[in-house]
């Protein structure tokens, strides 16, 4: 698992147990290197456990996990990851200026770097002019984009941000969805945790979706919310003929509807025509749009509220 | 990095408004009995008190305001060093920084130690205000001032180690109640252990002797008593042994054994406290 090729994250099985209670049942999964990874789930899912073990603030009760190529808790690996926790708090009597020195000192960054990866980060997440104010003045927003400077700090390889945007208004989502293509632009992993699907949808390449601690589903955001298809009302098409039709996408008939999924919306009108030229009737046509959220309340078994 | 975290925590200190109030009531309290001690002085030389009796006065007067200073800095450092972990980890501040590259130990530690700095400049400048009121309004100087305030000292740390071994399991406002009562049970056993070597009464002194090792708050103190008492009133409390059991008297200095296990018992406190921190998930 070391070396530079190794996963920025692999996961084996992974669980913890508070008493009786499974908060991370078996959580396997791989986020490569370089990659914005989205970490789904409903509340207390066991999303941010799994952040905390991946970090070693909490002590895994079952399976392997490795982070940057080292085992969990190695402690020179922590130099280069950011970490942005859902609980952002930080001293509240100090200066943000003063809080990201503290992190540098603690991140071992070299302090003749300080003052340029400070000035950096408070730019980068928008809190320049607020450089010498106390955090106890600052909102829960601030204090957020804050949170996020500290966990940009030293040029992270990986970065996990915990609900990244959960106290943020709609520009500052903005502004988080633009640092992290920054990042990704850099060749830094994200880990994002999350369960507002379409910031995910947005900035992530790939998302593992978790529920009652497990992984119930894992793949690219356009595969995963790639319910996407056509049900088409269809007559007088032999069977060879339609199964001829797979090259399509994968095929599901109930009765004269037939359901072709995973269909790009530009082959639905050459989908139609094969069917016409083999010999269907077509007698409806209704194109289905999937997104993350429908994938995920199918996943979790709840009905999308109309 | 242990400084990193000493510093911080100093910086912490000085920002909150426990430290402020308590310097502000200390100063208080030194003037009043800056007052106090010159009104002594005062009618003592209006009535032609010998300068030996005046000094005997001072010295008792010195010993119970002392004791009292003590018994503030046994809770002062309670209740500021037992949110040092416990706080930390309420109120989040904990995961950004336990996710650096850093030890439970090293972040135990440098908490240990800027709270143990704090402190003990504020226990031994508060001590060495209040003798040089003393000696400004009377004259009198006890015997051994620095003995007193090393004794002073090292209460104080005694008092920080304990807090901060209760703040890796317990939160702060109860960890801080539960040292309080440590130090009070501790000082009552110290009596009775007293009042056992009185009564040859074997069982009551092993009580005093083993607390006494539990935490050994109560036999610094005795330290600090004793190097304030003049030697004209040791001389009396020699004779009249039933004065054993005074909180305001000691017979003796602590014994050099007794300071080596002061400073095991820190160290031993310490490690349990990385311990239970290290197994503690934030």
């Amino acid at each position: 698992m070391r070396g530079a090729a190794s996963p920025a994250i692999h996961t084996q099985d992974l669980a913890k147990r508070y008493g009786k209670t499974v908060a991370l049942r078996a959580l396997t999964m791989t986020v490569e290197r370089g990659e914005v990874f989205g970490f789904l789930g409903p509340n207390g899912a066991g999303k941010t456990t799994a952040v905390k073990l991946l970090l070693g603030l909490a002590k895994p009760t079952g399976g392997e996990a490795w982070i940057l190529g080292a085992p969990l808790g190695d402690l020179a690996t922590r130099r280069r990851i950011g970490y942005l926790p859902e609980l952002f708090r930080y001293q509240s009597w100090l200066r943000a200026r003063d809080v990201l020195a503290l992190h540098c000192a603690l991140a071992r960054i070299r302090r003749d770097r300080w003052r340029g990866e400070i000035d950096a980060a408070l730019a980068t997440v928008g809190l320049a002019d607020r450089a010498d104010d106390r955090i106890g003045t600052f909102s829960k927003g601030m204090q957020q984009r804050l949170g996020l400077g500290v966990a940009l700090l030293g040029t992270p390889d990986l970065v996990l941000l915990d609900e990244p945007t959960s106290a943020l208004d709609p520009v500052g989502r903005r502004d988080v969805r633009e640092i992290i293509a920054g990042l990704k632009s850099r060749g830094v992993t994200v880990f994002l945790n999350s369960h507002l699907l379409t910031e995910v949808e947005r900035v992530c390449d790939r998302v593992a979706i978790v529920d009652k601690g497990a992984v119930v589903a894992e793949g690219r955001v356009a595969d995963i919310g790639a319910g996407a298809g056509v049900r088409v009302h269809v007559t007088d098409l032999a069977d060879a003929e339609r199964a001829a039709l797979a090259r399509f996408g994968p095929l599901e008939t109930s009765g004269e509807w037939l359901r072709v999924r995973g269909l790009t919306d530009g082959a639905i009108p050459d989908l139609v025509a094969e069917i016409v030229r083999r010999g269907g009737r077509v007698h409806a046509v209704h194109p289905e749009r999937a997104t993350l959220e429908d994938r995920f309340l199918a996943l979790l078994g709840e009905e999308k509220p109309s | 990095m242990i400084p990193t975290i000493a510093i911080l925590t100093i910086r912490e200190a000085l920002n909150r408004r426990i430290l402020a109030a308590l310097v502000g009531l200390t100063l208080l309290v030194v003037a009043a009995t800056a007052w106090g001690f010159a009104k002594v002085a005062e009618l003592s030389s209006n009535q032609n008190v010998s300068t030996v009796t005046l000094s005997l006065l001072t010295s008792q007067l010195l010993v119970m305001v002392m004791f009292m200073f003590s018994f503030v800095l046994g809770m002062t450092a309670v209740f500021v060093a037992s949110p040092a972990i416990a706080g930390d980890i309420e109120s989040g501040v904990a995961l950004s920084i336990l996710a650096r590259p850093i030890r439970r130990a090293e972040l135990l530690l440098g908490k240990w130690l800027g709270n143990a700095i704090v402190l003990v400049v504020y226990a031994i400048a508060g001590g060495a205000l209040e003798l040089g009121v003393v000696r400004a309004t009377t004259g009198y100087v006890p015997p051994e001032p620095v003995a007193f305030l090393l004794y002073l000292a090292a209460e104080t740390v005694i008092g920080v180690t304990l807090a901060i071994l209760l703040s890796t399991f317990i939160a702060p406002m109860a960890g801080g109640a539960i040292a309080v009562v440590c130090f009070g049970l501790v000082w009552i056993a110290g009596i009775a252990g007293s009042i056992g070597e009185l009564l040859n009464n074997e069982t009551l002194v092993r009580v005093g002797v083993v607390t006494r090792l539990l935490l050994p708050t109560d036999g610094l103190w005795r330290g600090a008593v004793f190097s304030l008492e003049p030697v004209a009133v040791l001389a009396s409390a020699g004779r009249a042994s039933a004065l054993l059991g005074n909180p305001f008297l000691a017979n003796g200095a602590p014994t050099t054994p007794f300071l080596v296990w002061c400073g095991v018992w820190v160290v031993a406190v310490l490690a349990g406290a990385m311990l239970v921190f290290r197994a503690r998930e934030v």
